[in-house]
């Protein structure tokens, strides 16, 4: 992530959640009410979504929620039940995919096994006549930029799994769509080869300046590269946001636990006061919130979440430092993982709450059976809607 | 003409032959495959090479015709390939006839085998009806079709002729080429094409250059049939050829008299161009891969 846009996610994230407020920055890809039925089956479920222009977008979310079936109807090779898609602000809904101005790096890589990697990066400017002596140029300059030079007579049969993907990576961008699509491009590389494909993806990014969709499901890659991400779940987007707004501002149940860990404690809403809003835990403590950070005001059950890793634990018998929540408990668990701690923290109502200390040196570090208070400062707190409720919602749209 | 495609497969049987993980089994397995597979070879060839031997036999007595008895080698019969009158135009009317019905069955069964393996049923309503009449026309006895085309051409008052022929040898050749490519076609990626088309190519050309080269094996497979069962019709052609005889039909009339060791000349020339083009398609289809 770049610096800049890091700051514009703090400034985000400090004025409340206005995760989509200035969409009106170039829209690039527009979804409106946008269905896919499968028999009668809802692969996408009235999909509302915005990509700006130029950004690095990823779609996040379990195996089956819709992501590839997302970028097909993007791509043009899968028609929407309902709805409309926009690229552009043109209505591409119903144009076939070889009129769109969009690439898609597939995830089985789709190279052409009867041509050579120089004919299958050429393939597209092929079909734009692209003038000869151009062609040789772009495809070496783009073959140079993912490290495969020399590689121009090679047979896709001939290549590694890396050097695959980095050749369907070069043939898509040779063409300098406006839009590029990449579905799990990396999920046959290792570790290694992944990070370096992440960074010059990025390097990519930032220099021909195309907006990317980036489908995955693995919420680090998607957490590292994106300007913006969407979770999807069930065919429908529970968060969206810049990666910092939609982890520490989670505004479902599925993404607070979907997007890194949460700690969730059921509550009820027994107070507004002073944009702070009170919620009575089943142990009967009160827990403070931000109303900023409290998607639905109206409803009174929520669930009450925090961060393991903004939990701070005091010996027992602590006094809460002002402007934070706290509960008791005593540890179960303590494990030491080298750069800190895990505790596991049973309160007194008996839930059990995870805790991430870093490994500092100096600091208080119970161990298991002792009695501790945790401590968090209230801006750190977010309630979002229980997932029972939700998944009724579901069911009932479903049928 | 089926020695065509075996060369092929007999010299598959001898290159599969696996090194079996058990070494006692590699022992036997090692003298059996060869041995029965040149047994099957020879069993293929043979007929073959007594044709070719006859072509170099000197002939006793006044006609020029075939005698089974070995009377001495000659090249005779390859220098005076053309003198027997109507064989040599019976002959370039089959090539004629075999290319002309080759491209057209080539084209239509292609094209029906990307039909059957890309649409279903909502969209391709006939879809089994098409199925169970290419299965029907492989079935069908040939004479039986050979005799109902003759009566459709009788009542349609059409001329038998060359035109007649070629109807006749697309439709028995088409079934065979559309279930060639179609075995071809079944390992498809569809991802393939909707590559093609994310680059910007129409469907006709991402036909053109994705699908028709990937799927060209398959289509020569069913070129070299469609081919291969033209050039030697005989049940067919012998109802339709009326004043047009293609070179079975003129042989099986010549039969009566007596054969002229031309047609042997004729037959080994097919024989060897038929090798030539194994020979060819095995080596091509070695580099490809
Ligand atoms: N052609 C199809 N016919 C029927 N159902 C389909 C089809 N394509 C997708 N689906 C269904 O639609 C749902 C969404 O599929 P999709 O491929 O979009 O998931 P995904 O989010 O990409 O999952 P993954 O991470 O496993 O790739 C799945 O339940 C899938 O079974
Ligand atoms: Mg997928």
């Amino acid at each position: 992530m770049s610096g800049q846009s890091a700051l514009r996610d703090e400034s985000e994230l400090n004025s409340g959640r206005v995760a989509t407020a200035d969409t009106s920055k170039t829209a690039d890809v527009r979804f409106e009410h946008v269905t896919k039925r499968f028999g009668d089956a809802n692969a996408v479920d009235d999909l509302n979504l915005e990509v700006r222009a130029g950004e690095f977008f990823s779609l996040l979310g379990p195996s089956g929620c819709g992501k590839t079936t997302s970028l097909r109807m993007l791509g043009g090779f899968e028609e929407p039940t309902a709805g409309r898609i926009f690229i552009g602000g043109q209505d591409v809904t119903d144009l076939a995919p070889y009129r769109r101005n969009v690439n898609t790096v597939f995830q089985s890589y789709a190279l052409f096994p009867h041509l050579d990697v120089f004919e299958n990066v050429a393939f597209g400017l092929r079909r734009q006549h692209v003038a000869k002596v151009e062609v040789k140029r772009r495809v070496g300059e783009m073959l140079e930029m993912v490290d495969l030079p020399n590689f121009e007579r090679r047979q896709p049969s001939q290549l590694s799994g890396g050097q695959q993907q980095r050749v369907a990576l070069a043939r898509a961008l040779v063409n300098q769509p406006r839009l590029l699509l990449l579905d799990e491009p990396m999920s046959a590389l290792d570790a290694k080869l992944r990070r370096q494909m992440q960074v010059e993806l990025k390097r990519i990014q930032s220099q021909v300046g195309i907006t990317f969709i980036y489908v995955t499901h693995d919420q680090e890659e998607a957490m590292t590269m994106s300007d913006r991400l969407a979770v999807m779940w069930h065919g429908k987007i529970e968060g969206m946001g810049s990666p910092k707004d939609v982890y520490d501002n989670p505004t479902s149940e599925f993404v607070a636990t979907f997007l890194g860990a949460s700690n969730l404690l059921s509550g009820e809403i027994v107070r507004t006061e002073g944009g702070m809003v009170s919620v009575a835990t089943s142990g009967g403590v009160e827990i403070r919130v931000p109303t900023s950070r409290v998607p639905d005001l109206n409803s009174s059950a929520v669930k009450v979440g925090v961060r393991p890793e903004k939990i701070d634990l005091a010996p027992e018998g602590s006094s809460p430092t002002a402007g934070c929540n706290s509960l008791r408990g005593r540890v179960r668990v303590s494990t030491f993982t080298g750069v800190g701690n895990q505790y596991i923290v049973e309160t007194e109502s008996g839930v059990e709450v995870t805790v991430y200390a870093q490994n500092l040196g100096s600091q208080f570090a119970p161990r298991s059976g002792d009695n501790v208070v945790l401590m968090w400062p209230e801006e750190h707190t977010f309630t979002v809607r229980p997932l029972g409720e939700k998944t009724e919602i579901n069911e009932l749209e479903g049928d | 003409m089926s020695v065509l495609g075996d060369p092929q497969a007999s010299t598959a049987t001898v290159q599969a032959a696996p090194p079996s993980a058990h070494k006692r089994r590699r022992h036997w397995g090692r003298a059996v495959l060869p041995t029965y597979s040149w047994l099957v070879i020879a069993y293929l060839v043979f007929p073959i090479a007594i044709m070719i031997m006859y072509s170099f036999n000197k002939v006793v007595g006044g006609q020029p015709l075939v005698s089974f008895s070995w009377n001495g080698f000659t090249t005779e019969w390859y220098q005076k390939w053309s003198s027997v009158p109507g064989l040599t135009s019976a002959f370039w009317l089959s090539i004629r006839l075999a290319v002309v019905a080759t491209i057209v069955a080539t084209i239509l069964g292609t094209l029906l085998a990307v039909a059957l393996v890309r649409y279903h049923p909502p969209r391709f309503r006939g879809k089994t009806v098409v199925e169970q009449v290419l299965f029907l026309n492989i079935a069908a006895p040939e004479i039986v079709m050979g005799a109902s085309l003759l009566g459709l051409f009788v009542t349609l008052n059409i001329n038998r002729g060359f035109l007649t022929l070629v109807l006749a040898h697309v439709m028995f050749s088409i079934a065979y080429v559309t279930v060639t490519v179609r075995a071809r076609m079944a390992g498809f990626d569809r991802a393939l094409e909707e590559a093609a088309y994310d680059l910007g190519a129409t469907p006709l050309v991402t036909f053109m250059r994705v699908t028709l080269p990937l799927i060209m094996p398959g289509v020569l497979a069913g070129a070299l049939m469609a081919f291969a069962l033209s050039i030697d019709d005989f049940v067919t052609s012998n109802f339709l050829s009326g004043t047009s005889v293609p070179f079975p039909v003129w042989v099986y009339g010549a039969t009566r008299v007596g054969i002229p060791p031309q047609v042997f000349v004729f037959g080994a020339a097919i024989f060897t161009v038929g090798i030539g083009f194994a020979v060819l398609s095995i080596v091509i289809s070695k580099k490809k891969v």
